[in-house]
């Protein structure tokens, strides 16, 4: 039986709710405003600034020219994309055992393997630094991919695993008796059934990489920083440029707030490993 | 099929780690090259009884605590209003959420510069307007100001999984608890509450384990100051070894950081660990 609630009810939740919801939502929506004003009217006061009439799309070119904002883009991407792949390849077989073969020591592998993520990384900031420096791999996108897949591979592992195991596994036997090669079964029985447990792990994966801020401040400079260490470089003086700061801000959060908005449930369900459904 | 997973995992912990543990007894600087005697407890010693140790002990739980009752106590008003009917549910939401999916540097900036400016900022010129003088928030509070950031950026994720957890709530309890004549606050009390606490303990576990290291919103502000007063365990940590280039001093820290969250972590295991079985 579902309750019947009155318009009134409706309006005034409305109301509160999307207040709240602004009041989030404020400090985004405000960086996108000031990313299409010019510097003098972007320090002026809240009110001014809205109704001051210049419009510009100025701020996104200049923070190219000036500060070559597609090659920290394009480091972001690799590292993102390359630590998530990287990510998927080593685990979709750990996980797919895992969830159709188990053994008496899954649940303690999983849960290892889960323990892992807990470390602290400035535990191992030391040995990892002196280890990239001694290697050359300070400031190289390969090394940061390198260590985004491992801090996120548990993640993976075990979102991977919770969607296998709602797999049935009675599906396997019948398409066997109907004569399916081993082939033809992952082909065409399980992996349809799969893609879409991988396509969110995919997505989560990549907006935690995208986000990722200690290890890429702490191991790149110049030639290697995504976009979390690019905006960093921002933190002072530069800072006090409100535009050019709002302008490069948006470019550096807007592919992920887009990928976020789908992938509200996978990340319950990723960041809590299963423990909320 | 799952070894490959299991030994890079297993080197990724245990490699890194011990080296950490072994600097941990070694007199080491990056800046005093030579030989790298063994000290024994020495780096510990001067670790714990440094006063920024003190600082950044005290300034850690004040963080953490701090944005785990704001999360918590906002989440589960934010789960609630959402859960109700209303119009444009589905984009409310998605307003709410948004923060988690800002980079963390991002956040920090723009609530440093935009916000918290003293002369520049919203809140130094609603102050100015109504005819306060403006806080200077990372001068006089810089704590109190990474707090309400970071709450900022994990606040969705609490109202999130609360949400989540709300809305596998059997209807029918609390239809039938309306009618037995239960008002909303014992209805929250009795019955959602109860439903609630497994996902608020899973939030807090899980929010701790991330908060103890938040570092990049430090970074950008404050550099951990003025002083230590926004210096933090993971902070301090990163200032012996890769500003001071004590690998000894740091990597102290650093096993000390790590057995620390080892305790919030065990908890948190032994939660999901249940939920495997069932």
């Amino acid at each position: 039986m579902a309750r019947a609630v009155s318009n009134r009810t409706k309006v005034i939740n409305t109301a509160i709710a999307g207040t709240l919801g602004f009041v989030m939502f404020f400090p985004i929506l405000w960086i996108i405003i000031l990313s299409f004003k010019t510097e003098e009217d972007a320090i002026r006061a809240p009110l001014e600034v809205l109704f001051s009439a210049g419009w510009t799309t100025e701020n996104f070119v200049t923070v190219q020219e000036r500060s070559d904002y597609f090659k920290h883009f394009s480091n972001s991407v690799i590292i993102a994309l390359g630590s998530t792949l990287l990510g998927l390849v080593i685990a979709i077989p750990a996980a797919w055992s895992m969830a159709f073969v188990p053994s008496k020591h899954t649940k303690n592998v999983l849960m290892w393997m889960l323990s892992t993520k807990m470390m602290p990384p400035v535990g191992v900031l030391v040995p990892i630094y002196l280890i990239f420096r001694d290697t050359g791999m300070l400031d190289s996108r390969i090394g940061l991919t390198i260590i985004l897949m491992l801090i996120n591979l548990p993640i993976i592992i075990w979102m991977l695993y919770t969607y296998f195991r709602e797999i049935p596994g009675e599906i396997l036997e019948a398409a066997r008796m109907d004569g399916a090669s081993l082939k033809k079964e992952i082909l065409y029985v399980l992996a349809p059934m799969a893609v879409p447990g991988i396509a969110s792990t995919i997505l989560l994966n990549i907006i935690l990489a995208w986000n990722e801020a200690f290890w890429t401040l702490n191991l790149t400079a110049a030639k290697a920083a995504p976009l979390t260490a690019f905006i960093a470089s921002y933190s002072s003086p530069e800072g006090l440029f409100f535009a050019k700061l709002s302008a490069a801000s948006i470019m550096a959060i807007a592919p992920i707030l887009i990928m976020g908005w789908f992938s509200q449930k996978q990340l319950v369900r990723g960041l809590t490993f299963g423990a909320v459904k | 099929m799952i070894s490959p997973a299991v030994i890079l995992l297993f080197a990724w912990m245990i490699v890194p780690l011990s080296l950490t543990v072994y600097f941990s007894f070694l007199r080491y600087n990056l800046l005093k090259p030579g030989d790298k005697p063994f000290v024994g407890w020495e780096n510990y010693y001067w670790f714990l009884t440094d006063p920024s140790f003190t600082a950044a002990m005290i300034n850690t739980l004040v963080l953490v605590g701090g944005v785990l009752v704001i999360t918590v106590i906002g989440g589960i008003l934010f789960a609630l209003l959402l859960d109700r009917p209303m119009f444009g549910q589905g984009i409310i939401r998605i307003m709410v959420i948004a923060p988690f999916f800002v980079m963390p540097t991002v956040a920090a900036l723009v609530w440093k510069n935009m916000f918290m400016n003293p002369v520049n900022g919203i809140f130094g010129r609603i102050a100015t307007g109504l005819g306060f003088p403006p806080v200077d928030f990372f001068g006089q509070m810089p704590l109190a100001a990474i707090t309400i950031i970071v709450a900022w950026q994990w606040l969705p994720f609490a109202t999130l999984v609360l949400l989540t957890a709300l809305q596998s709530l059997d209807q029918d309890q609390l239809e039938a608890s309306e009618m037995d004549g239960a008002n909303w606050l014992n209805r929250f009390r009795y019955i959602m509450l109860p439903h609630l606490a497994r996902a608020i303990t899973v939030v807090i576990l899980i929010q701790t384990i991330f908060l103890l290291s938040v570092f990049a919103e430090i970074l950008v502000t404050t550099n951990g100051g003025p002083g230590t007063a926004s210096t933090t365990l993971t902070y301090l940590v990163y200032v012996s070894s890769l500003l001071q280039y004590d690998v000894g001093m740091g990597s102290a820290g650093g096993v000390i950081a790590v057995i620390l969250a080892n305790i919030v972590a065990i908890f948190l295991m032994r939660m999901i660990g249940k939920n495997l079985d069932a």
